[in-house]
């Protein structure tokens, strides 16, 4: 019997967490905003949703099927990024612009530079700032009800005025997934208490922003407009990018430091763009100038080791 | 005010229920003993016996060699059949002394070593300890004359009985402090009583209530005794999240305990010395719990030091399965994993952990997703798969830049993680082979 006991390292016992686990609840806490997005948009959303997952795991299989290596599908990454993919194009895209940005996000973005953990952008914002340069009008037409239509962040950049409790629950024109920020704050939040996602990049990307925004609305004369500050915090995809990617494990800071850094570094970007640019929406080219940041802000929060503060 | 704690650790499983309320029972052992001459840190004991020799229980058959060194004590009685290379739990053979055990275990006179207490000074309360053999019984093995003689002995002001028990499956600890308050109170008393300025601690994880009151119960009424209850968290016994849950205090891989005025010994530890100093007994027993869902009982031994490990498994009826696919000796965080149950049970032997199924061989390493786990959970504050990634490319001086040096190897890391990689496992070789380095 003796040859059957097995040797290794210490430690011999392991969490049950796992990183399929891990990619299976952020997908659940996904779900609801989904959802909301398909019963808001109607069945061609649900298709293109549909699309998005089924090619970024059919390139992810394809690509390491040719190159002899593992397949990893069963991670579930890759039916997470595709479902972040889905949520983040408008609902009457054509089905061909999921099928490029599903190659996009998995082929070029994530399995070029190394596969899952290897990535320096987050693959589906990746593939959406791609489609955006790349098919501008198709990525930018937003219709509601049948009725083309601007977003409320366009429609405020206008200088008009927004339904704010409509963007709060969703009924109002954007990305099949971004628009209920209703559903992306409590999956956000079960994802926190889970403890799959830390606090502080959501909040103080949040936090930085609204603080921002405030400030803006009172020295640029509109006073203390809480409406505006509001349908700036729910417009857009501000809950599904702070909640959802900007907390992408591979493209953040692992240090808690640098967590916090990356974090006002969002808000302030996605300020300056909103507030100053040209589009209305700036969250996901902030987000993506973050992540190109992070091993420099990883670099500078590296924690003090227990015992060594006091050292230079 | 929360529970005395520490930053990071994990929450394992803790596996107690299954020999906690074991008394603990001896255990003599029917076959050989076998006694490594290495045992301890520092240099191997010289023998003091040669083959044919008869021997008693408690006799001194090898001597410290130097300073950092233990002597070592025969647990039977019979007569020395060999002294040769024999295996040991870490894969190594190493010199040991063979007693071929008589079955009698005619014991010496230990009343000729016992002293009045009010006629001894400290340098005889040492010597005793000394000439006892007592080493660190937690695991590390450390000659605890050597931890009792600091540079600075006026600064010593704490003195820490570690009673955390924080490794999951352990209730030798838990055992004796319910059992043997008493000799653990003046076990640390007889320490303390060492340095002028030293107060003492016993600290306990919260997870063992009923030994928090009894020690409480026996303590109220001395002033310079406290017992801590700790938060259950491992590693909370690790020596230096202890002393700073306890104290405050902060002190790295390169500085020692007596450095920030404290001095930590285990349960089994305190115990031995009361054994030495009070009734002249030198070590040669201790307690070892035999656990696990692999075996027919568990049970909590005292033991003789160089009994079969087999033995024990034995006593408690074997297996219920053909054969388990994991022998740990030790906890699970930071025990040896066997690859024979024929070696002897040594001075820092706690338990036998016998698992029917092995979770680290069902689980395979994928990539690294930089979920942050790893550094949430480091009591060394460290970014562990940023170690194990420099250490993977070889590159040592980043390692140590990162201070990699800092990692206690207590496997909270490689626990937690969801891609299961051995990042403890990676991180402990390069600690070696950085080591390797400085000595060259």
């Amino acid at each position: 019997m003796e040859q059957t006991m097995k040797i290794s390292s210490s430690p011999h016992i392991r969490d049950r967490e796992t990183t399929q686990g891990i990619m299976k609840q952020v997908i659940a806490a996904l779900l609801p905003a989904a959802i909301f997005g398909i019963y808001n948009f109607g069945a061609h959303a649900a298709l293109v949703l549909i699309v998005s997952i089924v090619c970024c795991i059919g390139f992810e299989a394809l690509f390491q099927r040719l190159l002899g290596r593992d397949l990893t599908i069963g991670d579930l990454s890759a039916a997470l990024t595709g479902l972040l993919l889905g949520m983040n194009l408008p609902p009457e895209v054509p089905f061909w612009i999921p099928v490029i940005g599903s190659f996009f996000a998995i082929v070029v973005v994530k399995q070029l530079f190394g596969g899952l953990g290897q990535n320096f952008m987050n693959p589906a914002l990746g593939a959406r700032a791609f489609l955006l340069i790349s098919f501008t009008g198709r990525m930018t037409s937003f219709s509601y009800d049948a009725v083309t239509t601007a977003t409320p962040l366009a429609v405020m950049k206008a200088g008009d005025k927004v339904d704010v409790k409509a963007m709060f629950f969703g009924t109002i024109p954007g990305t099949i997934g971004e628009t209920c920020a209703v559903a992306l704050v409590l999956g956000g939040v079960f994802l926190i208490v889970r403890g799959i996602v830390n606090y502080r990049i959501p909040v103080y990307y949040i936090g930085t922003f609204a603080l921002l925004v405030m400030l803006y609305a009172i020295f640029s004369g509109r006073g203390f407009d809480i409406s505006f500050l509001m349908a700036h915090l729910f417009g857009g995809g501000l809950m599904l990018g702070a909640f959802f990617m900007a907390t992408d494990y591979v493209t953040s800071p692992v240090t808690p430091a640098g967590r916090i850094v990356f974090g006002v570094f969002l808000g302030a970007l996605t300020f300056v763009f909103r507030i100053f640019g040209a589009s209305a929406e700036g969250v996901s080219y902030a987000i993506i100038l973050g992540n190109l940041l992070v091993p420099l802000i990883e670099r500078v929060t590296v924690p003090k080791a227990f015992g060594r503060e006091e050292r230079k | 005010m929360g529970l005395l704690t520490f930053s990071g650790g994990i929450h394992p499983y803790d596996g107690k229920d299954l020999s906690k309320d074991k008394e603990i029972r001896d255990y003599l052992p029917k076959g050989d003993c076998v006694y490594p001459l290495s045992q301890h840190i520092g240099a191997p004991a010289v023998p003091l016996v040669k083959k044919g020799d008869p021997v008693l229980v408690g006799q001194k058959i090898a001597e410290a060699a130097g300073f950092v060194s233990a002597n070592i004590h025969s647990g039977v009685s019979g007569k020395v059949k060999a002294i040769e290379p024999r295996l040991t739990v870490g894969g190594t053979r190493v010199n040991s002394i063979v007693i071929e055990n008589d079955g009698k275990f005619e014991e010496m006179d230990f009343s000729a070593n016992i002293r009045q207490l009010d006629q001894l000074y400290r340098e005889d309360v040492k010597d005793m300890i000394r000439e006892a053999g007592i080493v660190g019984m937690g695991g590390a093995g450390f000659p605890t004359h050597v931890k009792l003689t600091p540079k600075n002995e006026d600064a010593i002001d704490t003195i820490i009985v570690n009673g955390a028990e924080c490794e999951p499956y352990l209730t030798s600890d838990y055992r004796r402090m319910l059992e043997v308050p008493a000799k653990i109170v003046t076990g640390l008393m007889i320490v303390m009583n060492l340095f002028d300025n030293a107060s003492g601690i016993i600290a306990v994880e919260d997870n063992k209530p009923e030994a928090i009151r009894i020690l409480k119960k026996m303590t109220k009424d001395m002033d310079n005794i406290t017992v801590n209850p700790v938060k259950t968290k491992y590693p909370q016994g690790a020596e230096r999240q202890l002393i700073y849950a306890n104290t405050g205090r902060k002190l790295n891989s390169s500085m020692l305990p007596a450095d920030v005025g404290c001095i930590v010994h285990n349960i089994d530890t305190i115990v031995a010395i009361y054994n030495a100093v009070i009734e002249g007994r030198p070590l040669f027993e201790r307690i070892v719990t035999v656990t696990g869902d692999a075996v027919k009982d568990t049970a909590n031994f005292r033991v003789r030091v160089g009994t079969n490990a087999r033995e024990l498994i034995d006593a408690v009826g074997g297996f219920v399965v053909e054969a388990p696919e994991k022998i740990i000796f030790g906890g699970p965080m930071m025990g040896k994993a066997m690859f024979s149950l024929d070696v002897p049970l040594v001075k820092g032997s706690s338990a036998l952990l016998c698992m029917k199924k092995d979770p680290v061989a069902r689980s395979k390493p994928s990539n690294c997703i930089r979920c942050g786990r790893c550094a949430e959970v480091c009591p060394g504050k460290v970014l562990p798969y940023k170690l194990a990634e420099l250490a993977n490319k070889g590159d040592l001086e980043g390692f140590v830049r990162m201070e990699g040096m800092e990692c206690c190897e207590c496997g909270c890391c490689s626990y937690v993680c969801p891609a299961k990689r051995h990042l403890t496992q990676t991180i402990a070789g390069t600690r070696k082979q950085v080591l390797a380095n400085r000595k060259r």
